[in-house]
């Protein structure tokens, strides 16, 4: 059978103070992804690998990896398309590495968190029924509704990297994505969050965050319509009869 | 056995980010070049406010401006100029539709539609610049 190789970043701290890079050969087989490789190489070369994975169908966000240098779903990217070989996996770039492949999260999760990515009310209850929307208010939302948190956006955006206060792509598409809800009522109290420096201003419109998003969500085409509202809400403010 | 690490709170690695994180990437590169060439348009704006004010200052000095400007080096360097500035309004027109979103009778309207239309407005607008300044104005 035709081999591949892996080189895998492997980082163990109770062993090492920096990162090593270690190589596996595994069969190359047609119908295999990146994911499936890495399983192989688990559960039979090397069972002290570690890494992130649940549904093996580009759903639950949790593969996410640099595969030769790009944000990649594993469980989406097939081992053929990755070679010839050696085919690189390292963890995502930007968040800090506990073991081999597998980030530390807590960063984002605080921020997600922060933006208040939950339908805000005036009112809590509907009036009769459920709260009823149009397939057109629906469309609105509806893209940034399937991001997945798979930190591929992050990990593409190097000023995420260089200002760690930078609240970040997929944080901000997710405030747009209740934004533009027709039943939320929270598009200013998010103003205030993401209106800051660390929020939408930090952004310098790189735009790989868009490239490599496996959803297409666009989150950096949520964070340019945020500026253009955030701008427009603040020259507002500034006329005589505008309201704050 | 490394000495910091505890089973309860492991060590985590950290990336040195290089300086030249952007040279191993094409989208990068050109990212950067797109925000580094905004320094030739604040050149020309300088330019223009610098030309101006030499107006302003008679005939005379106007005319040795109009010379320098003239110069083998100075075209050398207006022509690089020129080129920079082309990039940059190409590459920051092309983002237009991203922080657009135009509705037109309840669609939404495609980006390639909103990109064209900031382009025709950016030739257009050079157009009348250029018809003004070869003397087309009466």
């Amino acid at each position: 059978m035709k081999m591949v190789s892996l080189e895998i970043h492997r980082y163990r701290p109770e062993d090492e103070t920096e990162p090593t890079w270690q190589r596996y050969e595994v069969p190359l087989r047609t119908e295999w992804m990146v994911l499936d490789a890495l399983n192989y190489i688990k559960d039979t070369l090397d069972g002290t690998l570690s890494y992130r994975w649940a549904c093996r169908m580009g759903v639950c966000g949790s593969c996410g990896m640099m595969v030769n240098g790009e944000p990649t779903l594993t469980c989406a990217m097939y081992l053929e398309a990755a070679g010839p070989g050696p085919i690189r996996v390292e963890p995502l770039r930007g968040f800090p590495v506990i073991r081999d492949l597998v980030g530390d999260l807590t960063d984002f999760l605080e921020k997600l968190g922060r933006v208040r990515p939950w339908i805000i009310r005036k009112e809590e209850k509907p009036q009769q029924g459920e709260y009823l929307q149009t397939p057109e208010a629906l469309a609105e939302y509806k893209q940034y509704s399937m991001c997945i948190n798979c930190m591929l956006c992050y990990a593409a955006c190097p000023i995420y990297e260089l200002e760690p206060e930078f609240i970040g792509p997929a944080a901000i598409a997710l405030a747009q994505r209740y934004n533009l809800d027709s039943r939320d009522h929270g598009a200013r109290e998010r103003m205030e969050i993401i209106s800051q420096e660390e929020g939408i201003w930090s952004c310098t419109f790189v735009g790989e965050c868009s490239t490599v998003c496996p959803k297409n969500v666009d989150p950096a085409g949520a964070i340019q319509r945020y500026k253009v509202a955030a701008a427009s809400a603040w020259f507002r403010s500034l006329l005589p009869w505008g309201k704050r | 056995m490394n000495p910091d690490y505890t089973p309860y709170h492991p060590k985590w690695h950290r990336r040195r980010m290089p300086i030249f994180w952007w040279l191993g990437s094409g989208p990068y590169i050109r990212f950067i070049t797109r925000e580094l060439t905004s320094l030739f348009v604040a050149y020309a704006a300088v330019l223009l406010l610098a030309q101006l004010w030499i107006l302003s200052r008679g005939p005379a000095a106007y005319e040795r401006f109009l010379e320098w400007l003239a110069s083998p080096a100075v075209l050398v360097a207006h022509a690089v100029v020129w080129l920079a500035l082309l990039f940059h309004t190409v590459t920051w027109l092309w983002l237009a539709p991203k922080a657009l979103v135009v509705q037109l009778r309840g669609r939404r309207v495609p980006n390639a539609l909103v990109a064209a239309v900031h382009y025709g407005a950016w030739v257009i607008a050079s157009g009348l610049v250029a018809w003004f300044v070869m003397g087309g104005a009466p």
